[in-house]
């Protein structure tokens, strides 16, 4: 609150609310500091190199380095295989983010259910995914995928269903990748609302109940909107997190097959690291930064409509 | 001593403190690294024994990468001054090592190693009219085809050019059945339309390499024969990744004569049932008139030039290329020796199904050596894609596929024309 008691104020004009001034400023330093070195800097050398055609023949020798304008934003935009990549991260994002959010908040929900043993155990095993190792469980995942040995597979030809090639069919990709990612990452999220619904009074529960509420209006009425500013912060780092996917792609399919699963981090890296063009790379991390700059506005106004927070 | 030479010189000491930690180091010792990919990074090791026994105070280490990152492990590795000693590189990255200065061309004492090799390997490994890097094994891609089918057809040989070929895969086609097809272009690979780019006369960049020469009459002329086999129902409107198997297809019949490389010999002697051996071989690839070229491909060696062990270096490069050490690699990975004196002594040519790689590597043209090449045949194949599924006529095609070449050829032009770039 920066109002503070009007006599004080009175009290002590104008100097003592320019020490505090100091003093807040001096708090808060450490941490300008880190973000101006670590995230202003590099950001603003970033969209520098954006601008330039830093390649293989600059990184020899940086007179060979030119300033291009806007160039290299102009040729991605008439690249398809960038637009490609744009669209393959919109199905990732699109089926991704509803889904692991249902996931984390029905592991939530069931673990905040006084019905379940052994709560502590339950946990750590939905959360055991999140802090294991990638590229360790993408390579269980590829067995559990494999078209002729995989578990997966074994579970639907003994159901009479056909065998899917999962990760060899440019259609079938994208759901695999996905079915890995959100087993993977549900756990992070599944924690946070674990934690804000243990802040909901039970009485709101039982004067529900009481009000003749079944499971499933307690849940609607009760439960979403007291969970409802979680939510918002859960879903927004989910659409970040999911618009930055590369290593699951990485580490399974290589952006293939047919570039199905190729996102618009994968194509920075091919850009940058395989074809050693910088200048073009760090113009898709720009785009890449002003998408999310703007999902993450357009959420939060319509979270401002429905009020999920003032 | 430069900043960058203490820089390289604290990374060396902090690179022999990690190694003194893993196995105990003797001193005065030479700790050569060596990076190695594939196959061969995994069996080398059977080779470096006998080289440390006979240079004795030098050790090499072996480390194994796997050839999708071995391209972008270089170039960091260069960009963070941490490049190995010795490192096998594909040999078409040669120009563009070449171009970042990180090669140290081969010294007299090592000039001994270039005089038997194919002359288009070594060519590829030629920038400047220098050798920058020692072939160290060969490849090439010829047809394998369907004796039996071909037999059945009303073909005994295979065919030698490109009107023959056309009339054998009508042929096969019809032998082989309804739902069949004669030859496998997958559409998301270059190598095939390539191969046909190489055989005509003229070269696929002009004026030094800074522009495309895609709309030559010649490579027009390859384009509407790569287009045509497709019109004509001969080759599968596919990808690679749609043929789940290739060699159960092609023992199916679902096509009869396929690209590949020496690679392919064991898969299909290993994958394919004994009772079906008799009915495959290879062949030169058919050219327009009489048989035709194909790229050389393969790995080199290559010694970088912020290596402070050039002689060791040298001296490991100088023993991988022995014929006799050369010979034993192909007994334990398969691969064709560079050298051809190491050819009889290994005895490919004994294997018939080896033998016509001597033939089709003789008839072997250098591709471009330009750093952007692999974009370029990158981006032939995306505009060859689309012409073959009719966006492009084989004319538009070649005009398209020159633009795009030149897009990315421009900073080369600028290089040239300030006088940076070989």
């Amino acid at each position: 609150m920066t109002v503070a008691d009007p006599t004080l104020a009175r009290a002590r004009p104008g100097r003592g609310i320019g020490a505090r001034e100091r003093a807040a400023w001096g708090f808060v330093a450490p941490a300008l500091l880190a973000i101006g070195l670590f995230f202003c800097i590099p950001v603003m050398a970033a969209l520098a190199l954006s601008l330039t055609d830093f390649d293989i023949y600059a990184l020899a020798n940086l007179e060979n380095l030119r300033f291009v304008g806007l160039q290299n934003y102009e040729r991605l935009l008439t690249n398809p295989l960038f637009w490609g990549a744009m669209r393959n991260t919109l199905w990732f994002a699109v089926l991704g983010v509803p889904l692991s959010i249902a996931a984390s908040l029905a592991a939530a929900v069931i673990l905040n259910a006084r019905v379940v043993k052994w709560r502590p155990i339950w946990r750590v095993m939905f959360f055991a995914p999140y802090v294991t190792t990638l590229v360790a469980t993408a390579v269980v995942w590829r067995y559990l995928l494999h078209t002729r040995y995989g578990v997966i597979n074994w579970g639907l030809t003994s159901l009479g269903l056909p065998a899917v090639d999962w990760l060899g069919q440019p259609s079938t990709s994208i759901p695999a990748i996905l079915m890995f990612v959100v087993w993977k990452i549900f756990g992070y999220n599944m924690l946070i609302f674990l934690a804000v619904l243990q802040t909901v009074p039970d009485d709101l529960y039982e004067a529900a109940r009481i009000d003749g509420a079944g499971p499933w209006r307690q849940f609607r009425h009760v439960t979403l909107p007291a969970i409802a500013p979680t939510m918002l912060l859960v879903s927004i780092i989910s659409v970040a997190s999911f618009f930055q996917l590369f290593a699951e792609p990485y580490v399974m399919t290589q952006g293939g097959p047919a570039q199905s699963t190729v996102t618009v981090l994968y194509f920075m890296y091919e850009e940058g690291f395989k074809w050693w063009n910088l200048g073009s790379a760090s113009a898709v991390a720009f785009i890449l930064f002003l998408c999310i700059l703007a999902i993450t506005l357009v959420q939060l106004a319509v979270a401002r409509r429905l009020g999920a927070y003032q | 001593m430069t900043p960058a030479a203490h820089r390289r010189g604290a990374l060396g000491l902090l690179a022999g403190g990690a190694a003194a930690a893993c196995t105990p180091r003797r001193r005065g010792e030479t700790v050569l690294r060596f990076w190695a990919m594939g196959n061969e990074g995994g069996t080398v090791g059977q080779l470096t024994p006998e080289f440390e026994r006979r240079n004795p105070g030098v050790r090499v280490q072996v480390q194994a990468l796997p050839w999708t990152a071995a391209h972008e492990k270089l170039l960091t590795a260069y960009a963070g001054s941490s490049l190995p000693d010795v490192s096998q590189i594909g040999n078409t990255w040669v120009s563009e090592l070449t171009a970042i200065g990180a090669l140290s061309p081969t010294p007299p004492q090592a000039a001994g190693l270039l005089d038997d090799q194919f002359p288009a390997v070594l060519k590829t490994n030629q920038i400047g009219g220098r050798a920058m890097a020692t072939p160290w094994y060969v490849d090439t891609r010829l047809i394998f085809y369907r004796t039996d089918l071909l037999r059945r057809a009303g073909f005994e040989a295979p065919p030698g050019t490109w009107a023959e070929w056309k009339r054998a895969m009508h042929a096969v086609k019809r032998a082989a059945g309804q739902g069949n097809f004669a030859i496998l272009l997958p559409l998301n690979e270059f190598e095939q339309l390539l191969t046909f780019g190489l055989q005509i006369d003229e070269p696929l960049l002009k004026d030094e390499g800074t522009r495309g020469n895609f709309s030559s009459p010649g490579f027009v002329t390859a384009l509407a024969f790569y287009r045509s086999l497709f019109d004509e129902g001969l080759a599968p409107v596919a990808s690679a990744t749609q043929i789940s198997n290739v060699w159960t297809e092609f023992a199916r019949g679902y096509f009869s004569f396929y690209f590949s490389g020496p690679w392919s010999v064991g898969d299909f002697r290993t994958r394919l049932p004994a009772s079906f051996q008799p009915n495959w071989a290879t062949a030169g690839v058919p050219g327009p008139n009489g048989l035709g070229a194909s790229a050389p491909g393969g790995s080199s060696l290559a010694v970088f030039s912020s290596s402070p062990h050039q002689e060791a270096a040298w001296a490991l490069v100088r023993y991988l290329s022995e014929p006799q050490v050369q010979a034993r690699f192909n007994q334990i990975v398969g691969d064709l020796p560079a050298r051809q004196s190491a050819w009889p002594i290994a005895g490919v040519e004994r294997d018939p199904m080896l033998a016509p790689f001597r033939g089709q590597l003789e008839r072997a043209r250098t591709v471009p050596k330009v750093p952007e090449w692999e974009r370029i045949v990158t981006e032939m194949q995306i505009v060859a894609e689309r012409m073959v599924r009719g966006q492009f006529t084989p004319e538009t095609a070649a005009a398209e596929i020159d633009r795009r070449a030149d897009r990315l050829l421009e900073k080369r032009r600028w290089m040239l024309d300030q006088g940076r770039a070989l």
